[in-house]
């Protein structure tokens, strides 16, 4: 029996004296000018065009640092959280620039995976006429950990020949969109209403700004979760009312993400989706192509337009990197005004740049709904590394699923989601 | 027993524990020890200090309302798995050993293509199967539209009937080895005796097939119990509002998705516990009926 005691003990002692492995913060690194600068992108259905443009970048880069060159690897959108998470926890693996998502920039932040180069944009000349709101969404705590590289902003897509056989007009308010949706639904009941889904959050998060509600508060320095709100509530009803048999039913909908919320537009079964200025190569070659038109998602008033998710990616320099300052000029160079026009001719991503943006958007008339979208104001997700887990946790997604389903009241639901939110930010 | 011969013993014995002190004894310490810590991506990374929660990640988990749903369903899903690879492992089994060698050719062969089938992409195809406007199951049904992974009991049942798919071949080969490795002079000897093929079925066979059903129920309990990859592909990552979660795609999503090491560990630990728990309760009630393994 004492020797029992005595190896519980022992053991109680190996446990609490051990903690678990833990790589050292990445030291700040030397600064090197001349070898190999490695870089992360995301790959791309069409990573072709984008290569291209990368290349020539590259090849500029290359031709004004003798000594210098540059390896560009292309990883997967859908494993990045485990590439960045094995990249922070060893260095050496990991790239000196590399492009990501401007909702995953708090937890890299506080992984302590990138570095500040608020004073590298402050210190280069085409910084200043970055966009002051798309700028903020690089930022953390007032310091800036990225160059937004592109922006992503989703408006009101809807089938022309449909609207026009119907004689309806495209919705002029937010409360519209269910009873027109329900009607075309009516005349044409092989056809979704609206094409919108129970993943789609961003789609969703449009309704709860339009009517006032936020996703979360800032309290001190902490968050705190307003998806209960009564505004919020009022958004979360008017968007999950779409998600129902007369309109989208929670059987083919309640599923469904953004991409695949556009797929049944672009299968020409829906009569409206909320679609991104990103989605219109894939929705130009499908079964919609030259019978759509796109309007900015109206907000509850008349003439207002809703707050839209500023989308984007930004493309930020890596905390262990040996090489700064290369890494720091390299960013310059791709996310500069030339090679944001040249991405957008390639692949129709909106500059971030105020005079390159303005350019684009009067030679092509396509993206005004979007540049309207993007002018009135967007928003964002709350700023903090829980906003990760609450992502990964499918907070919000349950929330529209639960009502969606019929298997709670908003409510209920939203009293879920915002405890579940709560405990995310005290974590 | 002689203490040298106890010696000689531990030492026929020190490489095989030394590969299970190096494969399973490691993790499972370095499991239990990240349980006990707030270990997440920061952690890791080296952006914060480890703090010692001691069983705070047991707390967060067991006072949680979902964990309990989710371990109901599991336990009930992964019964049901059990049940139904036993079942019907052993009736093609008993098929195998009454047909022709041609039909048993062919019934071995479409059960080792199953077998042979990829989780990822045997998942992927059941899907393509089963989806609501294309699928040749509501085609052939005329229920086009009619998804299948909507409802909470519909997308269980479909997932378990993949589950036992590709799970029975198992069974019934190793059932189908057993059957055969019956004496033919035993069988015999019972139908002289005049005992009919019931009889001879319950009381003959079963109790020598008595040792490796015991080894494939525990397996598929095992197997069953830690379903990963047919609930994350079929449900799309735990079904509509995660009505479809099992603990192992419970533990994914909620720790290691959202970074939470010490509680996705912690996770880890129960499902053990659990685990053993099942299987030596099982030992233990066929040790009590008077059969060893």
């Amino acid at each position: 029996m004492r020797l029992r005691h005595l190896v519980f003990a022992a053991a109680v002692a190996l446990v609490a004296a051990c903690a678990p492995v833990q790589s050292g913060p990445a030291d700040a690194g030397g600064d090197e000018r001349s070898g190999q600068l490695r870089v992360w992108l995301f790959d791309e259905v069409n990573r072709d065009a984008k290569d291209a443009v990368v290349r020539a970048a590259v090849a500029e880069f290359e031709g004004s640092h003798p000594g210098v060159t540059v390896d560009v690897q292309y990883i997967q959108v859908q494993t990045r959280a485990e590439r960045f998470k094995a990249a922070f926890s060893d260095p050496k693996s990991a790239p000196d620039v590399a492009e990501f998502g401007n909702t995953d920039l708090a937890g890299f932040v506080a992984a302590g995976g990138f570095a500040d180069v608020s004073a590298d944009v402050a210190g280069w000349a085409e910084g200043k006429d970055l966009l002051p709101s798309v700028l903020d969404t690089a930022r953390v705590d007032g310091k800036l950990y990225g160059v937004p590289w592109f922006v992503g902003v989703r408006a009101l897509y809807y089938r022309t020949d449909v609207f026009a056989e119907l004689g309806v007009e495209p919705p002029a308010t937010l409360g519209e969109i269910a009873p027109l949706a329900r009607r075309i639904r009516a005349a044409k009941p092989d056809m979704l209403g609206i094409s919108v889904g129970g993943k789609y959050v961003y789609g969703a998060l449009p309704f709860v700004w339009a009517n006032g509600g936020d996703i979360a508060k800032r309290d001190g320095a902490a968050f705190v979760s307003t998806v209960d709100s009564a505004e919020a509530k009022a958004g979360w009803a008017q968007y999950t009312e779409l998600l129902s048999d007369d309109i989208c039913p929670p059987q083919a909908c309640a599923g469904n993400g953004g991409d695949a919320s556009v797929e049944a537009f672009r299968a020409g079964k829906a009569a409206m989706t909320i679609g991104g200025d990103f989605n219109r190569k894939s929705v130009d070659a499908s079964a919609a192509a030259g019978k759509y038109a796109v309007v900015p998602l109206p907000g509850t008033t008349e003439g207002s337009i809703a707050p839209a998710f500023a989308g984007g990616n930004l493309l930020g320099v890596l905390s262990g990197t040996g090489r700064r300052t290369l890494a720091a000029e390299f960013v310059q160079v791709l996310a500069g005004k030339k090679y944001q026009r040249e991405m957008y001719e390639a692949m129709g991503n909106l500059p971030t740049f105020a005079d390159v943006q303005r350019e684009v958007a009067e030679s092509d008339a396509f993206l005004a709904p979007f540049i309207a979208t993007l002018e009135n104001g967007t928003r964002f997700v709350p700023v903090t590394p829980a906003w990760a887990k609450i992502d990964a946790q499918a907070v919000l997604p349950t929330l529209i699923q639960q009502v969606a389903t019929g298997a709670q009241d908003v409510d209920t639901a939203a009293a879920a989601a915002a405890e579940a939110m709560n405990a995310a930010f005290a974590s | 027993m002689r203490a040298g011969q106890g010696r000689a013993a531990y030492a026929y014995l020190a490489p095989a524990l030394l590969v299970l002190i190096g494969l399973l004894g490691y993790p499972v310490y370095q499991l239990v020890l990240i349980s006990l810590h707030d270990y997440g991506q920061e952690q890791v990374s080296g952006g914060a200090p480890v703090e010692f929660l001691g069983l705070g990640n047991y707390r967060a988990l067991l006072g949680g309302e979902q964990f309990w749903t989710v371990l109901t369903q599991t336990v009930g899903f992964a019964a049901v798995c059990v049940g139904g690879t036993l079942l019907v492992g052993a009736a093609l089994a008993v098929l195998a050993t009454r047909v022709r060698p041609w039909a048993r050719t062919v019934l071995f062969l479409a059960a080792l293509g199953a077998w042979a089938t990829p989780a990822v992409a045997g998942s992927t195809i059941w899907l393509f199967l089963f989806d609501a406007n294309l699928g040749f199951v509501n085609e052939v049904l005329g229920t086009t539209g009619f998804s299948w992974t909507y409802g909470r009991w519909t997308a269980f049942g479909l997932v378990a009937a993949q589950v036992i798919w590709c799970s029975f071949p198992f069974v019934m080969i190793t059932l189908y080895a057993g059957i055969r490795a019956i004496p033919a002079e035993v069988l015999e000897a019972a139908a002289l005796d005049g005992a009919s093929t019931r009889r001879i079925a319950l009381s003959v066979m079963l109790p020598l097939l008595r040792p490796i059903l015991l080894v494939v129920t525990i397996q598929s309990i095992i197997w069953d119990f830690k379903v990963f990859t047919q609930i994350y592909i079929m449900t799309g990552g735990g079904g509509i509002a995660g009505r479809n979660l099992v603990l192992n795609v419970y533990a994914y999503q909620q720790a290691f998705a959202a970074s939470e090491y010490g509680l996705g560990a912690a996770i880890g630990v129960v499902m053990t516990a659990l685990l053993l728990l099942f299987t030596l309760g099982y030992l233990r009630a066929l040790r009590r009926s008077g059969e060893a393994l």
